[in-house]
């Protein structure tokens, strides 16, 4: 069984990185997964995404037509996303930056979170994308948060020691935030 | 303690020790594994972060590693090393490797073997950066003139592509030719979960090589011969040494074939699109294998050839407007319809996009198995519509050869 994902905001909220932290913990698990950024044009124009599949067998096609959940970090990506997401999937949407915006859809299962605000509180809005994960993981389920804790501090420690504290604080207000909302 | 551990745990185990590898670095590493003693490259989206690995490694190693000025330095650089037997690679992308034709060629003909890898992007010209397949033709019909072929070999996931590396260096040595491994943008661009496993070709003294002529007679690598019986000897001889390639070389993977109705032909990125596709084929009841070519060239006909006779139809799907398709053809021979499904310009045909081409092959296939066909077969006209093209499935071709009609 697989489950896909896509990570979408501005360039600069970490969303490539935090899909990579994604993928590590999935390899913690024990399971499969296949991690794509986008890297064509629209690169360029602003956003940026990065597609995360996560299954117990070989990944198959690394192009996705129905996401299982999509994470949306400003206007432009809820906008190209939402109409993407499966049928009953998942919708987290950046309240932060999105307000009160509509998807025009009511088959999905919206989560509205302020990841940008929960950020800022952890100690750097950077970390927004790590708060996501968090939620993302409290909700689905498809990773163990103790994986994702020991990738973050494998890729965050790498470079930055000095920010693992509060990556792992984002990821953890995030999971705490995802689990609570109805 | 060391006692004995279930092999299930061991198994496990290894899954969790994998590493997350990019496609392009692990390519680059492998090379690396595998003994590559010089590099010559020219940066170019989508293939950059190969030639960033190998800038870095490569040093650390004390071994070469040459930004060249351009496509076409990089390669002849390549010819020279390779001509002192060295283990030799370069790498780029569609627009690049258009560029190293020329010496593609003069290396098949001077027999120097070399290992060039194409991370493909949309075509043609400087086309984009997204993943295509569109560069099938020149990979496996000839980069250059003359009657030439090179290997080329094409992974469908970052773990395969690291392996192949080291049979790409096998392959360049053994039969004295350049290798292409291909691989679109996609599979450079992503991760994956890779095993460090690596393969290091065994080193072999070159009776050919320039190593310097002191105490023996000199060597002479070239490609020109102006005597004609001179030169077709030698084209008859590199003839016999692609018989033996075809032979002994041909590589291709079959998955879910042993009770298909229908088959899906792909390499690479679309091959994988094809196994999703195929999941929910036979998940609505429509038994449909996959078989996937390993080496371009040569291309598995003979299997592919064997398999025809025993299924209705064949999807060949490729981000391409139809390349490998027409190498489907040829080794089908009408025995059964082939069908076509493609994407181009950086686009990737989805799952769901290929179940409706399925889907359409299956109605053709139906129509052909039906007792009543006969009673239809008066009015031939009738057949004779264009297979509808809807938004999603704009590529769609079909050319039904059985009963008469297409």
């Amino acid at each position: 069984m697989d489950h896909s994902v896509v990570f979408a905001g501005f360039g600069g909220q970490g969303l490539l990185f935090t899909g990579q932290v994604l993928a590590r913990a999935a390899i913690k698990d024990g399971l499969e997964v296949f991690w794509i950024p986008s890297y064509g044009p629209e690169m360029r124009g602003g956003t940026a995404s990065c597609t995360v599949i996560v299954g117990d067998t070989p990944i198959g096609s690394p192009v996705v037509d129905r996401f299982d959940a999509a994470v949306a970090m400003n206007l432009p990506s809820l906008r190209k996303f939402a109409p993407r997401v499966a049928p009953a999937g998942l919708l987290l949407m950046n309240t932060s930056l999105l307000g009160d915006e509509e998807t025009g859809r009511s088959d999905l299962v919206e989560m509205h979170l302020q990841c940008t605000d929960l950020a800022a509180l952890c100690g750097d809005d950077k970390l927004v994308s790590v708060v996501a994960l968090g939620a993302l993981v409290a909700r689905t389920g498809w990773v163990t948060p103790d994986s994702v804790r020991a990738a973050l501090r494998e890729m965050a420690g790498k470079k930055r020691p000095e920010v693992v504290d509060a990556d792992l604080g984002a990821f953890d207000a995030g999971f705490e935030a995802g689990a609570a909302t109805p | 303690m060391t006692g004995e551990r279930e092999p299930g745990a061991q198994a496990d185990a290894n899954r969790r020790a994998r590493v997350l590898m990019k496609g392009n670095e692990a390519i680059a590493e492998a090379a690396i594994q595998a003994g590559c003693d010089a590099y010559f490259g020219y940066p170019i989206t989508p293939q950059a972060e190969l030639l960033e690995w190998m800038a870095r490694r490569m040093l650390e190693l004390g071994r070469v590693f040459i930004q060249a000025e351009s496509e076409l330095g990089a390669i002849n650089m390549a010819l020279g090393a390779a001509a002192t037997g060295a283990r030799v690679m370069v790498s780029s992308s569609s627009p690049g490797i258009s560029l190293m034709a020329e010496a593609m060629s003069y290396m098949a003909g001077s027999g120097t073997p070399m290992v060039l890898v194409n991370i493909m992007r949309a075509g043609p010209g400087l086309g984009g950066i997204g993943p295509s397949q569109s560069d099938y033709f020149q990979a496996t019909k000839g980069h250059g003139h003359g009657d030439y072929r090179v290997p080329v070999l094409a992974p469908a996931s970052i773990g395969e592509a690291m392996e192949l590396m080291a049979t790409s260096f096998e392959l360049a040595e053994r039969y004295r030719t350049p290798v292409m491994l291909v691989a679109d943008g996609i599979l450079g661009q992503a991760m994956e979960p890779v095993d460090l496993r690596f393969r290091t070709p065994e080193r072999q003294t070159f009776d050919w090589a320039l190593t310097g002529a002191a105490g023996r007679p000199g060597r002479v690598i070239k490609s020109i011969d102006l005597d004609p019986e001179v030169l077709e000897r030698r084209n008859l001889d590199l003839q016999h040494k692609y018989r033996e390639i075809a032979r002994r070389e041909t590589r291709w993977e079959g998955w879910q074939l042993h009770d298909a109705d229908l088959v899906i032909v792909a390499y690479g990125t679309a091959a994988r699109v094809a196994r999703t596709a195929i999941e929910r084929a036979r998940e609505k009841g429509i038994r449909v294998g996959l078989f996937r070519p390993i080496t371009l060239w040569p291309f598995p006909s003979h299997e592919l050839a064997r398999l025809s006779r025993h299924v209705g139809g064949i999807l060949t799907v490729e981000l391409s407007a139809g390349q490998m398709v027409e190498d489907v053809r040829l080794a089908v021979e009408g025995r059964c319809p082939v069908a076509f499904h493609g994407r181009m310009g950086g686009l990737v045909p989805t799952p769901d996009e290929v179940m409706g081409a399925l889907k359409a092959l299956k109605g053709r296939v139906d129509r052909i198995a039906s007792p009543e066909r006969h009673a239809h077969m008066a009015p031939v006209s009738r057949w004779h519509e264009p297979p509808e093209r809807t938004e999603a499935e704009p590529w769609i071709h079909e050319r039904v050869r059985r009963g008469g009609r297409r």
